[in-house]
């Protein structure tokens, strides 16, 4: 569905994608995590065809970008970071009009209008102005526009910032089921949780390069422990303990609130740092998560 | 929900498309619509902004420049002597302004729709992003745009001379048909020009500068409310190099039946050139501006 090789956006003298290789193949979740500033959002325009590619060849479908650009977005869903919803037009009007554009008939358009802001459980709303939806309402409006002309390929820059956490479970169920009816998906997002839910396959992007790629398992089979140890002390004694108990994991990190000991035993971990005399105001042992691959890679924790 | 397709993840050859190229732009992409399917896929957007605009519409197409004829044609016009000599062969003063009016008319209502609202569609409202994400391409936005603002100068105008007929300003029957597609053309000039204008204006305060030292002068000086003649001879020569002056001088030969056709075939070629120019301008700048 996608094939990028040596993919690079240039703005003026700045690269904001550096060259990246993506395969993204029918009918998987595919994913870009990664944080502010990674790339993430240009990559998305140049799939959305919107955005020219600088250097490097990209196929959408099948087909080139520069050279069959209407025909590819006739065929694509986008969900852009920042909603470009018309504030002038109502709710039902956004999904309708822009329907119109895929030349799809009108009274095909209407139906499909109508059930898309079922979809997006925003009915009640069908004449409301969009200036008068709150914010998770606008972006499940602009996902229900997205699907107006039942796409191929769906493409989601951020789909659930700026949902509440219900909002955002009701959209990953939704979007679950567009992928069971055989819709490919490609998602951006800086929420590892989303990305461990709905990727099959997943890119870490980091500075307009990819540091990792995988599936949400493997990922963290590669780059992570089993399990995590996570002990927290006094504010700023964490940089000096960390040296006392550095022997007791394949890795240790140092956040400003807490320290992280990476090893395939948690509580094994925890006890040894007991016995060391030492007393950590709290401690807690999970599994290792996309989030510590993350920080792994990049030196920086995705909430950055 | 996805229906099926033939082609398939980037192999070129097994998808029957055409082989690597490096991006350069091509002339016409694949899945490009034809000017006029661009067009009317955008038909139901615009009948909405229609919809929701004609009341001021009216007032400021309709009210304003009939207020015009009654105070500058009629009362101010009272005062002036008709001699048809002294008045590009119009028989009266207000025989004389009207053409000019409307075809100023024309311009004003081109410039206020392609200014602002050009703005708004690429800041405020976003509507050109969520269209460009869409297989319409930056040449159908402008071709819509264009055919909205037209919409609007063709009908004020036709209203206009409508309404202004019974008043016995025209010498012929068929000559106002030819005045009002004259003021047609101003708007289609004055439309693709200033919108080339507007896509790359990134604030609002270059839209005072255009009024004040573009609307204003050519309303004035371009032969609408007196003879260029008047101008004295080095003025006068700079108004006939103003657009809207060709139009004034299409739309009075027109409507008092004295026609220099030479003199026409100037006129209409000059107002077609700069609408091509603004055309093409127009598709160039907002091209760049929204690209990202
Ligand atoms: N139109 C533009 N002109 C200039 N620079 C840009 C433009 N768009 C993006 N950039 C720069 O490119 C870099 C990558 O931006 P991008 O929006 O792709 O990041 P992102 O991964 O989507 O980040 P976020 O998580 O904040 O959305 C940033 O440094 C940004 O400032
Ligand atoms: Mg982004």
């Amino acid at each position: 569905m996608i094939s990028a090789r040596g993919l690079r956006k240039a703005f003026g003298d700045f690269e904001a994608v550096k060259g990246i290789d993506v395969e993204v193949r029918r009918g998987e979740a595919f994913g870009f995590l990664g944080p502010n500033g990674a790339g993430k959002s240009s990559t998305m325009r140049m799939i959305a065809s919107v955005s020219p590619v600088s250097s490097g060849e990209l196929r959408i479908l099948g087909m080139d970008p520069a050279t069959d650009g209407p025909a590819i977005r006739g065929r694509l869903g986008v969900c852009p970071q920042e909603d470009t919803l018309d504030n002038e037009l109502n709710v039902f009007d956004n999904l309708y009009i822009y329907g119109r554009y895929f030349g799809i008939d009108r009274a095909t358009c209407r139906e499909r209008a109508q059930e898309l802001l079922e979809f997006a459980q925003i009915t009640d709303k069908a004449k409301a102005k969009v200036e008068d939806l709150s914010g998770g309402m606008k972006r499940r409006l602009t996902i229900a526009r997205s699907l107006i002309n039942n796409p191929d390929l769906l493409l989601l820059d951020e789909p659930t910032t700026g949902l509440d956490p219900q909002a955002r479970h009701v959209l990953w169920d939704q979007l679950f089921r567009l992928k069971q009816a055989g819709v490919t998906l490609v998602i951006t997002t800086h929420y590892m949780d989303e990305a461990e839910q709905l990727c099959d396959r997943l890119v870490v992007m980091d500075k307009g390069l990819i540091a990792a790629e995988g599936s949400p398992r493997q990922l963290i089979d590669a780059h992570s422990t089993r399990e995590v140890a996570e002990l927290r002390f006094g504010v700023g004694e964490h940089e000096a303990l960390a040296e006392k108990i550095e022997d007791l994991g394949e890795r240790i990190e140092v956040l400003p609130d807490r320290l992280l000991v990476y090893s395939d035993h948690g509580e094994d971990v925890v006890t040894a740092v007991l016995d060391r005399g030492l007393h950590p105001i709290a401690t807690l042992v999970r599994r290792s998560t996309l989030e510590d691959v993350f920080l792994r890679l990049t030196g920086r924790s995705l909430a950055d | 929900m996805a229906s099926d397709m033939a082609s398939d993840t980037g192999s070129d050859t097994a998808s029957g498309t055409k082989p690597p190229t490096t991006s350069a732009r091509p002339v016409r992409p694949t899945g490009s619509l034809s000017a006029w399917e661009g067009m009317a896929r955008q038909y139901d957007y615009w009948l909405t902004v229609l919809k929701r605009t004609w009341r001021g519409g009216v007032v400021s197409s309709f009210l304003t420049p009939l207020l015009y004829v009654v105070a500058m044609g009629v009362l101010l016009g009272g005062f002036i002597e008709g001699d048809p000599d002294r008045l590009e062969g119009a028989s009266s003063y207000l025989a004389f302004v009207v053409p000019g009016l409307v075809a100023s008319h024309a311009m004003t209502i081109a410039v206020s729709e392609s200014t602002y609202p050009v703005m708004g569609s690429i800041k405020w409202h976003k509507t050109f992003f969520a269209q460009l994400a869409t297989p319409l391409a930056v040449r159908d936005l402008v071709n819509a745009y264009v055919a909205f603002v037209m919409f609007r100068v063709a009908s004020a105008c036709a209203v206009f001379m409508l309404v202004i007929a019974p008043f016995g300003v025209f010498a012929t029957w068929w000559g106002p048909i030819l005045a009002w597609l004259s003021q047609v053309l101003v708007g289609f000039a004055f439309t693709t020009l200033v919108f080339s204008y507007s896509a790359r204006l990134k604030s609002e305060e270059g839209f005072g500068l255009l009024f004040r030292l573009g609307v204003i002068p050519l309303t004035l000086f371009s032969g609408a409310f007196f003879p260029i003649s008047n101008l004295g001879p080095v003025l006068e020569w700079v108004a006939r190099l103003t657009p809207l002056w060709h139009g004034v001088s299409l739309s009075r030969m027109f409507c008092v039946d004295r026609i220099d056709w030479a003199l026409a075939a100037l006129n209409v070629t000059v107002l077609v050139t700069l609408t091509v120019v603004g055309w093409f301008l127009a598709v160039r700048n907002l091209d760049r501006r929204l690209e990202v």
